[in-house]
């Protein structure tokens, strides 16, 4: 059946619509049409590649799992309570979103350094450092990827129908009863595709893993930071890493985007 | 009793304000307008809404009170503390759960173990009719499985109070006739007390011992359903049973409305009454009839609504009315909105009582 009028897109949303898109895609296109694939399976096959997509997977999927420990809640106290200090809450775990990543790595080494004022009490007492570490990497981006999550699950759960909860109540489930059985269970759509965002976030984060944790291969350098560093000495390195953050990109959204994003889309 | 409640709660420009009182295995129907209060007076006694004054309690075997709210004292107890089933009026069944799942919540958030609590679901769920869906989804339901699997779910547990909220409202016409036919039986069955708000009188008169009629948040009638529908107190009364109720001032064999206009009776009155019309009986005309009935009025046809096997018509003119007639008669008549009409009415039809 075809709409009377015609299906025709006006000129003045086709022209910069088309024009958006070429601006969104020709970029990865000439990283693919540049890539060096002749010897594509051997450069692959160099040590840093691998140990450098090994370290981010790991770290992205770390820091996701810690945003997901302490995102969570906070969405749900943004959500769900009514306390005075909501909004200043809110305004303070998405100010991440907004800065400038190499901040937050200077913040972070300005509190967890050292000489920062948790990093000397941590060193002092335990003797661990965490600037220049995995551990900084995951912290970094923790940091600027959890914001994300914290979002995207707010808007989760005030779509979700709180009256479940009301439902959920006048059958003898406490809050905390009701949070695992029936609001965890009903934004899971929700809470997935902000996982998958955070993922991605800190998959490619750069300017705060550089400046809290440093570039050191086999322990802080990310696929990112190699990119970088391969840039200055080897562009076909470079784009050959890009290539693959790209796929491991696009593989992730294609995978988790049927399931997940489409029906949280649709819900939100 | 077993549930007294009198309570005040401000919810915006409206103050609710209600007393109930609803003893052991006595069906209390609270029938009124959208936003007049009930559903807030439900949540309040469920513990999903504080309320900003006075006091529920419920009472338990051996004649003690259990107090649930109590504002001058301080004391409330939240909803997950209180033994209660509430059904709402969209089932609100999780739709992560299977179906016995649901009816089973209450049970396990209770403490009962898993093995025994699904039995119970399984029996209750047979008790509704349902013994064979229990391991579908809310979603797989229609809306009738649906309503009967929440009143499984709220009943499970015994609680001393059951809420209704509009629990047939989301019911299509068929289905909402053998529901409210079960409910019924449920509820006959059912030991404890239970509050049912509903805007639908049917529903109230059919399932309910006694009715309180609340509007803006206050109870303007209380009583049983039949003394409801016989003497309604106020013009949202009369026309939730039908009754066209118009005030005005006995003066012998005719009543002088407050509104305008005069209506013949059958028995001699004085002071001020009540009149009330049934809309059966208003018949209606083309030209001024020349008959019995005493009461003759020209009128307006505002609109025409089918209701039933009848059609009912609504009348403005200085007498307001409402009229059933017949499908044909509507369509010989060539009856539509605006059509002038002439309404007629036998005295001995018009029924008046003392307000």
């Amino acid at each position: 059946m075809r709409r009377p009028g015609g299906s025709g897109v006006p000129l003045p949303l086709l022209v910069p619509a088309a024009i958006g898109t070429l601006f969104l895609v020709l970029p990865l296109l000439g990283l693919v049409v540049r890539a060096p694939w002749s010897d594509l399976g051997a450069r692959l096959a160099e040590p840093g590649v691998g140990q450098a997509l090994r370290l981010s997977l790991l770290s992205a999927t770390l820091a996701t799992t810690a945003s997901l420990v302490l995102g969570v809640p906070i969405a749900w106290v943004l959500a769900r309570t009514r306390t005075r200090g909501r909004s200043v809450l809110r305004a303070l775990v998405t100010v991440p979103l907004v800065l400038p990543p190499v901040v937050g790595g200077v913040a972070l080494f300005l509190v967890l350094g050292r000489q920062g004022i948790v990093g000397r009490w941590l060193f002092e007492t335990t003797g661990v450092t965490i600037p220049f570490t995995t551990l900084a990497v995951v912290i970094a981006e923790t940091f600027v990827a959890m914001p994300f999550l914290v979002i995207s699950v707010e808007g989760a759960l005030r779509a979700a129908d709180a009256r479940f909860e009301d439902a959920a109540a006048t059958l003898g489930a406490d809050r905390w009863t009701t949070f695992r059985r029936v609001t965890l269970p009903l934004v899971a759509p929700g809470i997935a595709a902000g996982a998958v965002l955070c993922w991605a976030r800190a998959l490619g984060e750069f300017g705060a893993t550089i400046t809290f944790a440093g570039n050191f291969p086999g322990t802080t350098q990310t696929m990112p930071l190699a990119v970088y560093l391969a840039l200055q000495s080897d562009p076909e390195a470079a784009i050959v890493l890009s290539l693959v953050l790209l796929v491991v990109s696009l593989a992730t959204l294609l995978l988790l985007r049927d399931r997940w994003l489409t029906r949280s889309g649709a819900a939100a | 009793m077993t549930l007294c409640a009198d309570v005040t709660v401000a919810r915006g420009a409206l103050t609710v304000e209600l007393d109930v009182e609803v003893a052991d295995g006595e069906v209390l129907a609270v029938l009124g307008p959208n936003g007049a209060g009930k559903s807030t007076l439900l949540r309040v006694l469920a513990g999903l809404l504080l309320p900003d004054g006075g006091r529920v309690a419920v009472g338990r075997a051996g004649g003690e009170h259990d107090v649930w709210d109590d504002v001058a004292a301080g004391v409330h107890v939240p909803a997950h503390e209180r033994r209660l089933g509430m059904v709402f009026q969209d089932h609100l069944l999780f739709p992560h759960l299977s179906v016995a799942d649901n009816v089973a919540f209450g049970l396990r958030t209770r403490g009962v173990r898993k093995a025994p609590a699904r039995a119970a679901a399984r029996d209750w769920l047979a008790r509704v009719g349902l013994a064979e869906l229990g391991d579908r989804r809310p979603g797989q339901l229609s809306g009738g499985q649906a309503q009967r699997a929440a009143l499984a779910r709220a009943l499970v547990g015994e609680p001393a109070l059951l809420l209704l909220d509009e629990p047939l409202s989301a019911l299509d016409a068929r289905t909402r006739l053998t529901v409210r036919a079960e409910l019924r039986r449920h509820l006959a069955e059912y030991a404890g007390s239970t509050v049912l708000v509903t805007h639908d009188p049917v529903d109230a008169l059919a399932l309910a011992g006694r009715v309180v009629v609340v509007e803006e948040g206050r109870v303007v009638q209380a009583g049983t359903p039949a003394d409801v529908s016989r003497h309604p107190r106020t013009d949202y009364v009369a026309r939730l049973v039908g009754l066209a109720l118009l005030p005005g001032t006995g003066d012998g064999p005719v009543v002088r409305l407050d509104g305008g206009g005069a209506v013949a009776v059958a028995e001699e009155t004085a002071g001020p009454v009540f009149v009330a019309v049934r809309p059966e009986s208003v018949a209606l005309y083309l030209d001024p009839p020349h008959g019995s009935p005493r009461n003759v009025w020209p009128a307006r046809l505002v609109s025409a609504t089918p209701h039933g096997s009848t059609v009912r018509c609504e009348l403005d003119g200085e007498v307001p009315l409402v009229a059933d007639v017949t499908a044909t008669a509507v369509a010989e008549l060539g009856l539509t909105p605006g059509t002038p009409v002439w309404a007629a009415v036998k005295a001995s039809e018009v029924a008046v009582y003392a307000r």
